[in-house]
């Protein structure tokens, strides 16, 4: 591709699972270029085909690698596999050190897996603004499971199962007791707990912690169609693949035919519609922001008014169409056109 | 909007020499790129591989091995064969001086060996995209 292709090219190479197309559309849907726009809506229309899991937990659980000995055995079913995995950039730089394909290099020389390294760009809660911009584009690609890595996070990093069928949450042992377990979010949002590095000798008590924690909550548990399975594995001696995979296996029966799959499908869509229109939002406010607020903040200064009633003045100017800054950059003054 | 640059650092064949690329990756990094690491022992084919799913900007190949006549001509037959031939190719490490004139012509656009500062391998991949342009 040495000249500039169309993305609406591109969607088409990529419904043929050409690799390159692949790569370069994520690229775009990363850079927000308003030249993709239009192509990234008819993929999301064309896409929904496939399986998406997310896998999250803390650094150093053993996740990329999990994720490579996962993908090997989804490999014997049959299954194309694509994976997206989510580094941290530096809050100081902004750079990023992507890492996690290290993890899975004995899959490289397979076809029938994609891997993609993604870096946060200062996003919160685990993924980065375009993931799922590429997981629509795999799923249209052809593959059939997508793996979501997120960033090794801590205790109430949970956007991912609001983007995923299935939520797989990783712990390894001699990280913390079962308090750590208990205290927000990693434990509830797991459709499967795996504990990894099973081939350590304090990986039980590990897998207790949690099966018990689990039993405190299962009076007001929200998922009536689903037990919440704790799976011991070994990346190293490949002990309990066999059970996650069919755990994986049957919590995608539970989110493609069931009536819980529908309600968790409807609520995936709608934290997709907040997500987009809550990135719109700062976009905007951050433009109007970057004229206004001085001005505001020196009225602020000489307590001209108080601060609710200039933040909603510089609220009203986000608002505003065909502001300074847009004439500026000589673009269209209409909601869509902005950047997303 | 200017995106982060997208760069393959590669270590090919038995060379198990990573101090440098290393070095170079974490400078790459504080300078605000999007660096992707292959770890030691590639071949050709899974750096072709690993560079065109990612989608790399540059794929920089660290080579303290002496086998740089071998690896860039399968390189750079990959890279054409598999559709991705406007991927900017650079080399890193050490190397003789008339291997540096070979792999150019063979489409290295830069060769940034032992002695070269920090600075100037991320002005020289800086310049190299923006040259390029947007794709």
């Amino acid at each position: 591709m040495s000249r500039y292709v169309p993305s609406s090219e591109l969607v088409e190479r990529a419904a043929r699972g050409e690799v390159p197309a692949i790569g370069r559309l994520i690229s775009r849907a990363e850079a927000g270029m308003p030249e993709a726009r239009g192509a990234l809506a008819t993929i999301y229309r064309r896409a929904g085909r496939a399986h998406v899991i997310g896998l999250t937990g803390v650094p150093g659980s053993g996740k990329s690698t999990l994720v490579a000995a996962l993908t090997a055995r989804l490999r014997t079913q049959g299954l194309k596999v694509g994976i997206v995995a989510v580094d941290p950039s530096s809050p100081y730089s902004g750079g990023a050190i992507l890492g996690d394909r290290i993890r899975m290099s004995d899959l490289v020389n397979d076809p029938g897996v994609y891997i993609r390294s993604m870096a946060t760009r200062g996003a919160m809660g685990g993924l980065a603004r375009a993931t799922l911009d590429a997981v629509d584009i795999l799923d249209l690609g052809g593959f059939d499971t997508i793996i979501i890595e997120t960033v090794g996070v801590g205790q109430d990093e949970v956007e991912i199962a609001k983007a995923s069928h299935t939520t797989v949450v990783v712990s390894a042992p001699g990280l913390g007791d079962e308090i750590q377990a208990i205290k927000a979010g990693m434990l509830e949002i797991a459709d499967i707990h795996v504990v990894s590095k099973c081939d350590r000798s304090d990986a039980n008590r590990t897998l207790v912690d949690i099966k018990q924690m689990l039993t405190l909550g299962a009076a007001t548990s929200a998922k009536p169609e689903w037990q919440t399975p704790v799976v011991g594995v070994s990346s190293y001696t490949g002990e309990g693949f066999d059970a996650l995979t069919r755990a994986i296996d049957r919590h995608r029966d539970v989110a493609f035919g069931t009536a819980s799959g529908s309600r968790r499908q409807l609520a995936i869509a709608r934290f997709r519609l907040e997500k987009t229109a809550g990135n719109l939002l700062v976009e905007r406010f951050a433009k109007a922001a970057a004229t206004r607020a001085p001005a505001l903040a020196e009225r602020l200064r000489r307590r001209d008014a108080d601060p609710y009633s200039l933040a909603n003045e510089l609220l009203a100017a986000s608002f505003e169409r065909g502001s300074a800054h847009e004439r500026d950059h000589h673009r269209p003054p209409h909601f869509a056109e902005d950047h997303w | 909007m200017t995106q982060p640059i997208r760069v393959l650092l590669a270590k090919v064949g038995l060379d198990g020499h990573d101090r440098g690329v290393k070095v170079v990756a974490r400078t790459l990094r504080d300078a605000g790129m999007d660096v992707i690491y292959s770890g030691l022992h590639r071949t050709p084919e899974e750096v072709v591989t690993a560079a065109i799913q990612e989608d790399v900007d540059v794929l920089g190949v660290s080579l303290l091995s002496g086998v740089q006549l071998t690896v860039f001509p399968k390189i750079f037959e990959l890279l054409a064969s598999k559709g991705a031939d406007d991927m900017i190719v650079v080399a890193g490490g050490v190397m003789p001086d008339e291997d540096v004139v070979e792999i150019k012509k063979m489409g290295v656009r830069e060769v940034l060996l032992q002695d070269t500062p920090p600075d100037e391998i991320v002005q020289t991949l800086t310049r190299l995209v923006t040259e390029r342009g947007e794709r």
